[in-house]
């Protein structure tokens, strides 16, 4: 999924938001064959009991975090696996995934950034009283989109 | 065409089930699988089985996809054996770091069960 030349410079963050959508609907409709919409976020109130995060390292630094409620992972799992029976532990490995691949979707598409940029592997923390909070401390990107009815929340938080 | 084995080595059990599922729907018929969750515990499946072709992740903990290429080509197990890169790394420096250590094919994530049989089925004598 890289583009050719990219889409978008480093010094351009504000042209970001599109682009990471792109991303995200690239991975949904690929991975399991299901159309997402963007959404305002404000629409729903996040019910994080699944975060999945990826960090980046080098041209891009910082972190991309995709949560959802439990549900939506297990949803999530089941229509990658095309499997009824998805288990919480495959609602995480499902979410860390989708987190990891439409981190390194975006970030292909991303001119200057895809050759100078390392992905750490997921990590999935769940339960429904975590908050999570990044050090990171420029610019983030948020969006939100609906999957079968319910959110997903997407954020890219980035380094100064 | 004949069945074959394949290992597939990945850190998510959902994406090594996804791999499975898209070499089936190329049309290879698979007569054993067998799966690893990172580059190290790879090796040591390729010490008891003998597999026709490995898919291969790049982003893994313990022993990642690339040092795993490289081990192959090391230790000379798995002579022969072609091994695809299944990667979120798309960048042209990882595409020349795995296929200078011995692989053979590179499929970015996410992928379709079309790329993953045209990139496969050469690779084991077979059209596209």
């Amino acid at each position: 999924m890289s583009t050719a030349g990219g889409l978008a410079k480093r010094s351009h963050q504000e042209n970001w938001l599109p682009i990471l959508e792109l991303a995200i609907q690239e991975v949904f409709e690929i991975m399991l064959g299901c159309q997402v919409k963007p959404m305002a976020p404000s629409e729903h109130k996040a019910n994080a009991e699944f975060t999945a995060m990826v960090g980046l390292a080098g041209a891009l630094c910082g972190i991309m975090t995709v949560c959802c409620d439990a549900n939506t992972a297990r949803q999530i799992a089941t229509c990658m696996l095309r499997d009824e029976t998805s288990s919480e532990e495959h609602a995480a490995d499902a979410l860390g995934e989708i987190c990891n691949m439409i981190t390194g979707n975006f970030k292909n598409k991303l001119a200057g950034t895809d050759e100078q940029c390392m992905l750490s592997v997921p990590s999935v923390i769940s339960g429904g009283k975590h908050t999570f909070r990044s050090l990171a401390d420029g610019n983030s990107i948020e969006t939100a989109l609906l999957f079968e009815g319910e959110p997903v929340f997407v954020r890219l938080q980035l380094h100064s | 065409m004949d069945k074959i084995r394949a290992l597939i080595v990945d850190d998510s059990s959902v994406m090594r089930k996804i791999v499975e599922r898209s070499l089936r729907q190329s049309g290879i018929e698979l007569e054993k699988v067998v799966e690893a969750a990172n580059g190290s515990e790879a090796l040591a499946a390729l010490q008891s089985n003998v597999v026709d072709l490995i898919l291969c992740d790049i982003n893994m903990p313990v022993m990642d996809g690339l040092e795993f290429v490289r081990q192959v080509a090391t230790i000379g197990i798995a002579k022969g054996v072609p091994i695809v890169m299944i990667t979120t790394e798309g960048s042209e420096s990882h595409v020349v770091q795995a296929l200078s250590a011995g692989a053979r094919g590179y499929i970015r994530k996410p992928f379709t069960p079309d790329q993953v049989k045209e990139h496969v089925l050469p690779l084991l004598g077979k059209k596209p």
